[in-house]
């Protein structure tokens, strides 16, 4: 131990001092997130407003934590829904277990689910967590923005 | 002391009974009822001060609470809504949260720690695990710690982002900052209310597309 070391310890906390902190301002702003975060899912339609989802619940069947549900439904002329011949009567997604490994969106044939970034989805109950196809049909809301490292990414405002 | 006890020895319960837990798990709006509603200045000043220094309990059970320690760290720093405070003994703590799988065996000791902490206290639910059992749907584990304890907010993810915890307590000081004057059916429209705005906002933008096929 020379003299000089204590000084030498003193010198990283004051120039620590000087430099700016490191928290987030979370409920401010948002952590941005990779290009292939995982979040909330979304499901797609198409540009002529039928739906992607066909319901052929290969998604259901991938999904290690059980949380999907697709009961599927024959399209008529009259009722047409989808692009293919049936579509997704009732598409649930339990979100409170939902383990946001991407292996539905792996899964799926026609890419009519993503995962989104969102990742602000707390809730007082249960019940308001099953997301149903209506919910899930619309963009997810709150999206973070993406990381400023990303190559061609936009960079946030307010973000080293 | 054996710590199994011999074949056709009485099985040793718990004190408390179900209807302990049934207490504890009944209807939020019938015990506001019993409660009455005062809107006082007295409450409304604790309800602020409760909801300034909500203190959790030090207490994870799997993944989740590496994510719960994140949110302590400075990046995140809890400490800015008052709740960097993670105290050793259930005593001194008002929220609990639930970090991870609960198991069968775990159960009683979650519930023994909840039935330690003083009035008034909150759970937050965090994970997938906590909440329903998640990808562990078997013998071992509690499919869901509300079965136990009453919850106050679910936190989904796997685990969630330190900030979806943040979002969580932010949820519920909101919740504690109503305390018991707004009804928890309120806050919950209110919730869907919020999201069904942002929804409405951004209607048009369902019929974009999406990935190319």
């Amino acid at each position: 131990m020379g003299r000089l070391d204590a000084l030498k310890g003193f010198g990283v906390t004051f120039r620590t001092l000087l430099t700016k902190p490191v928290t987030i301002g979370y409920p401010e702003h948002k952590t941005p997130v990779y290009p292939r975060f995982r979040g909330r899912h979304r499901l797609w339609l198409h540009d002529d407003g039928l739906e992607k989802c066909v319901g052929c619940s290969l998604c259901a069947a991938a999904c290690p934590a059980d949380c999907i549900r697709v009961v599927a439904e024959e399209n008529t002329p009259e009722h047409r829904v989808s692009a293919g011949e049936r579509y997704a009567r009732i598409y649930e997604i339990n979100m409170a277990r939902c383990i946001f490994c991407g292996y539905c969106e792996i899964a799926c044939p026609f890419d009519a689910i993503t995962l989104e970034h969102s990742y602000e989805l707390s809730e007082y109950t249960r019940e308001a967590l099953i997301y149903t196809k209506d919910v899930l049909l619309e963009p997810a809301p709150k999206q973070p923005p993406l990381h400023s490292n990303v190559p061609g990414g936009p960079i946030p405002p307010g973000e080293a | 002391m054996a710590l199994i006890p011999p074949p056709g020895a009485p099985i040793r319960r718990s004190p408390r009974t179900d209807d302990a837990i049934d207490w504890d798990l009944r209807d939020p709006e019938a015990l506001e009822a019993s409660r009455g509603i005062l809107t006082t200045t007295v409450e409304k000043a604790i309800a602020w001060a409760q909801t300034s220094a909500i203190w959790p309990a030090t207490f994870g059970l799997a993944c989740c609470s590496i994510e719960m320690m994140h949110t302590l760290s400075p990046r995140l720093d809890m400490g800015r809504f008052g709740a960097e405070y993670f105290r050793g003994t259930p005593r001194q703590a008002d929220l609990m949260i639930v970090a991870g799988r609960l198991t069968q065996k775990m159960a009683p000791v979650v519930r023994h720690i909840y039935d330690q902490m003083l009035e008034p206290k909150w759970v937050i639910s965090m994970g997938a695990c906590a909440s329903t059992g998640g990808v562990f749907n078997n013998y071992a584990v509690l499919q869901g710690c509300d079965k136990v304890i009453p919850v106050d907010v679910y936190v989904p993810g796997c685990p969630p982002r330190p900030e979806s915890l943040m979002e969580g307590i932010d949820i519920l000081r909101k919740k504690i900052g109503a305390n018991g004057q707004v009804p928890s059916s309120e806050l919950i429209a209110a919730r869907r209310a919020e999201r069904a705005e942002w929804d409405a906002q951004h209607a048009s933008d369902a019929l974009k597309g999406g990935p190319a096929n």
